[in-house]
């Protein structure tokens, strides 16, 4: 038999534990943030911002050196791989809830998930496969595609899920006033569900911009900035995610410093889309 | 007040004029009057005569926000007896049943104030801990709710081993009179280990009768509790209450007049969160004071 | 837009029967790009499969896939002899671990949320939460290398070490090399990466719980935790293991907070406090290094295999999410 007192006991022993618990785990989270901005704000000066990196020697010798060419880098394959994914995931997205019967739809939705659900590497290893090796160089345009397969799955099911949430009647509607499908899909349901498409591709953008491991084998990296603003499609390509690993793996302090600041700055632009992207989400019609 | 007042009920039926004027006043504060709608006019007759209070509410109002459920109710509940809440849809009448045992302490947005005594104890008190009160007030809901991953037995037992009873013996003894007194136990005796989602809606709200009365409350509320249940079922459910009353206290609300009719000994109607009209059912049913009583037992609206 | 009830079954059936609808040139052009895209998702997800094993096909019949798998030699250098097996056992194990250290907490951060904290408070939580899931690994590595891993290294690695070192010294071979870059930095910081994901499924399997469930429980006195235990545990129990598969699938794919914090050790046996390796890291260690065909093959092979691993899994994760029907656990 067990008294009240030590029941409630219990039931304040345990609500202790959720609340300890819950502090455990946001804890890191807050260290990590404060450590970033407390190791990496030195670094961030105007050199940071307008010089390339060179050579290690560069940075040894105390002469400037910056990140531009990774933040221009980062921006141009971004941009590139969202350019590919758009297209291709609101249409997959469209084919999931406009047309609910076609028979590949069940297969699609598996597909998609797997997709979804396959680790970042090894998109990186297909576009290694499927770009990188017929160009014959790394490329930021082969970054650009490995980053479309991570949000290529995402767009699609956010797109899904998007249009879904549009009452069929909205279709019905279109349709009875004789406007054929696609302009019922395109002008009507998809401004509908404008806010859904944004918070989602917004989402799927954040979530490639954080990645490093598609770009590895892919836009592979560059010190310089390339002579032709091609350089940044056709070859080997600067980017913040895989620059940050490449600097806090390497063995010169003032690189380690460097990669804090580039920590700053992909936080930013990452922390800075997902606001964006929960903006959008508390938007209605 | 009060203390007077149950000491005045145990003396002979001649008094109960002067308790009901009592309680009419002691509930009455000026502002009342301004309000004639709460103006409860309940006289209790000789067939609740003699009969003590078990439970009594006094100017109990209920809020979600700024909303307000049910304000101003005052009406007493007597030892034994089946007291039946009636009323068209949203008039509060389950708002009134869940404050009963602090069931509103789940909803954050809502606040009760006013007093719900049982047996003399407000259960809203600084020192009361609602877990103990609902033990001693047990309750059903509108949909049977047996817990889906427990087995018949669990189910039924499980008020036990929330306090520890381990005791195999004891738990088998409680388990089979409380299904005994849901009139359940005829069916399931042979398979108290299956899962009790696998039973009948009617049967499932049996079980879940069964587990309320496992743990011996005092006062049981019940919230509409055939409303999603075939006629036969209903019917089951409604001998239970008849053979129940004689051991516990029993709050039910109903949309259906006629089960209200049938099963209770007095009757409450309530109207957009106010307490219109208390007494016997017979009364309510055949000679009601107010004309909404009238109107919504004709069914003319609601 | 009022239609009378005969042309919405008209244009009911004209939606249902795809010939019609396909039938305008408009739409016919529509439906063949929508598809047409669609179709690419399938064949992208297919050729992932297809690409990795022709590239690692090489490796896997030179030493047979289950050799290969099982295969405890990985060198490189001089003898050109792959096996997969100290990865694979190190993905296992850094994930398994991960999850078993960040279960509870993931569990009780979504118990807290759904049935404790006030809204506001569980806004917060809820976007913190999120957060996690939205820092980049990389970030996450770099915090790794220069704080948590020689922080772990002077308070706990060490201590352990000599105590072990002066009154269990037995124990050493087991523990390894207290350097900070290891398996258990590693299992540490993949714990704190998923916890988003637990949280995310246990929380929407918690609110599925009906309200009358815990009303019920509640009714029969139970208090806040016991209605927890009682009523909203055994409930949602589909939905926890959802979440947790999930993860598993997410640990087992994380890559480049591994790679940073791991140590990078190609040979077994691994220890506790020692480096180790995981397929995803030693694909990102070597890969760009690797100049011999064979080598290249191999760690094509790895990924193929952890394809085929992270395949089962989010199968396993979506049969699962499906049957106790959770709906989206959607993290962002």
């Amino acid at each position: 038999m067990k008294t009240m007192l030590q029941r409630n006991i219990r039931d304040r022993f345990m609500e202790g534990l959720l609340v300890l618990s819950t502090i455990i785990v946001l804890l890191p989270l807050i260290i990590i943030i404060a450590h970033v901005i407390i190791h990496g704000i030195g670094a961030l000066n105007w050199d940071f911002f307008t010089q390339e990196l060179g050579s290690p020697s560069r940075a040894l010798q105390g002469r400037p050196t910056g990140l531009v060419h990774t933040i221009l880098g980062t921006l141009v394959v971004d941009f590139m791989a969202l350019t590919i994914a758009l297209p291709v995931g609101l249409g997959a997205g469209i084919m999931l809830s406009e047309y609910p019967d076609h028979k590949l739809n069940p297969v699609l939705r598996v597909m998609n998930d797997t997709l979804n659900g396959m680790p970042a590497i090894l998109k990186g290893l297909l576009a290694f496969v499927l770009i990188v090796k017929p160009m014959g160089t790394f490329s930021g345009f082969s970054g650009g595609v490995a980053l479309s397969f991570v949000m290529l799955p995402i767009i699609a099911r956010t797109t899904e899920s998007a249009l879904m949430s549009i009452p069929w009647s909205i279709r019905e509607a279109g349709l009875a006033i004789g406007l054929p499908r696609w302009r019922v899909v395109l002008s009507t349901v998809m401004p509908a569900a404008r806010f859904g498409l944004v918070t989602g591709t917004l989402i799927a953008f954040a979530r490639a911009a954080g990645e490093a491991a598609p770009l590895l084998f892919t836009s592979f990296g560059n010190n310089y900035l390339p002579n032709h603003w091609l350089g940044m499609i056709l070859g080997p390509v600067d980017t913040l995610p895989q620059r940050l690993y490449s600097l806090a793996i390497s063995p010169y302090s003032h690189w380690h410093n460097m990669g804090w600041a580039a920590a700053i700055v992909l936080l930013v632009f990452v922390m800075l889309t997902f606001a964006t992207a929960r903006f959008f989400t508390r938007q209605k019609f | 007040m009060l203390n007077n007042s149950a000491k005045l009920l145990k003396t002979p039926f001649t008094h109960l004029k002067d308790i009901s004027n009592l309680l009419m006043h002691q509930a009455s504060g000026p502002a009342r009057a301004s309000k004639p709608v709460s103006g409860v006019t309940f006289t209790p007759e000789p067939a609740s005569g003699g009969k003590k209070f078990r439970m009594q509410t006094r100017n109990l109002t209920v809020r979600y926000g700024t909303t307000i459920g049910v304000e101003d109710v005052t009406l007493p509940i007597y030892d034994k007896e089946v007291l039946a809440l009636i009323g068209p849809s949203g008039c509060g009448k389950t708002t009134y049943l869940r404050a009963l045992n602090r069931m509103h302490d789940l909803t954050r947005i809502a606040s009760v104030t006013g007093e719900v005594l049982l047996d003399g104890t407000d259960i809203y008190g600084n020192d009361i801990n609602p877990v103990n009160i609902r033990r001693r007030i047990g309750m059903v809901f509108q949909k049977p709710t047996p817990f889906p991953t427990m087995s018949i037995y669990d189910n039924v037992v499980a008020g036990l081993k929330l306090v520890g009873i381990r005791k195999k013996s004891l738990l088998d003894e409680v388990c089979e009179r409380a299904l005994k007194q849901a009139a359940l136990f005829e069916e399931v005796k042979d398979r108290l280990r299956s899962p009790g989602a696998g039973l009948s809606g009617g049967q499932q709200q049996r079980l879940s009768i069964a587990r309320a009365l496992a743990v011996d409350p005092e006062v049981m509320l019940m919230d509409e509790p055939t409303s999603s249940l075939d006629p036969q079922s209903t019917n089951r459910i409604e001998e239970l209450i008849h053979t129940l009353k004689e051991q516990v206290t029993i709050v039910i609300v109903t949309h259906n007049m006629q089960q209200a009719a049938r099963l209770s000994d007095r009757t409450a109607f309530f109207y957009v969160g106010h307490l219109i009209e208390t007494g016997t059912t017979n009364d309510i049913f055949t000679k009601p004071k107010e004309t909404r009583t009238e109107e919504y037992i004709s069914g003319r609206f609601g | 837009m009022s239609t009378d009830k005969d042309t919405r079954k008209n244009i009911r059936k004209l939606l249902r029967n795809p010939s019609a609808i396909y039938r305008r040139p408009g739409d016919l052009l529509f439906t063949f790009l929508v598809v047409t895209l669609g179709i690419s998702i399938i064949l992208l997800t297919l050729s992932m499969a297809f690409v990795l094993y022709g590239e690692g096909s090489a490796a896997l019949r030179e030493f047979g896939f289950f050799g290969f798998v099982r295969g405890t030699t990985w060198d490189p250098a001089v003898q050109l002899v792959f096996g997969a097996w100290p990865f694979l056992l190190g993905t296992v194990t850094t994930s398994v671990m991960a999850l078993l250290i960040s279960i509870l907490p993931a569990i009780a951060v979504a118990i807290f949320t759904a049935e404790y904290a006030p809204r506001w408070l569980a806004n917060i939580i809820d976007n913190l939460i999120q957060l996690i899931a939205a820092v980049p690994s990389v970030v996450i590595g770099i915090w790794g290398i220069f704080v948590l891993a020689p922080w772990l290294r002077d308070t706990v690695y060490l201590p352990v070490f000599m105590w072990a070192e002066s009154s269990y010294p037995q124990l050493l071979p087991i523990l390894g090399n207290p350097m900070g870059y290891g398996m258990t930095t590693a299992t540490i910081v993949l714990a704190l990466m998923i916890v988003p994901y637990t949280t995310a499924l246990t929380k929407d399997a918690i609110r599925s719980v009906p309200q009358e469930q815990r009303e019920a429980c509640r009714a029969l006195g139970a208090t806040r935790w016991e209605v927890i235990r009682m009523a909203i545990l055994p409930y949602a129990r589909g939905g926890i293991l959802a979440g947790a598969i999930l993860s598993l699938g997410r640990a087992i794919g994380e890559t480049m907070a591994v790679a940073m914090l791991i140590g990078n050790k190609n040979t077994l046996p691994f220890t506790i406090f020692g480096a180790g390796a995981t397929m995803p890291s030693v694909i990102v260690n070597e890969f760009r290094e690797a100049v011999e065909s064979l080598h290249l093959s191999s760690l094509m092979a790895i990924g193929f295999t952890l394809f085929i691993i992270a395949l089962i899994v989010n199968l396993f994760a979506a049969y699962l999410t499906r049957k106790f029907s959770i709906k989206g656990g959607q993290v962002i």
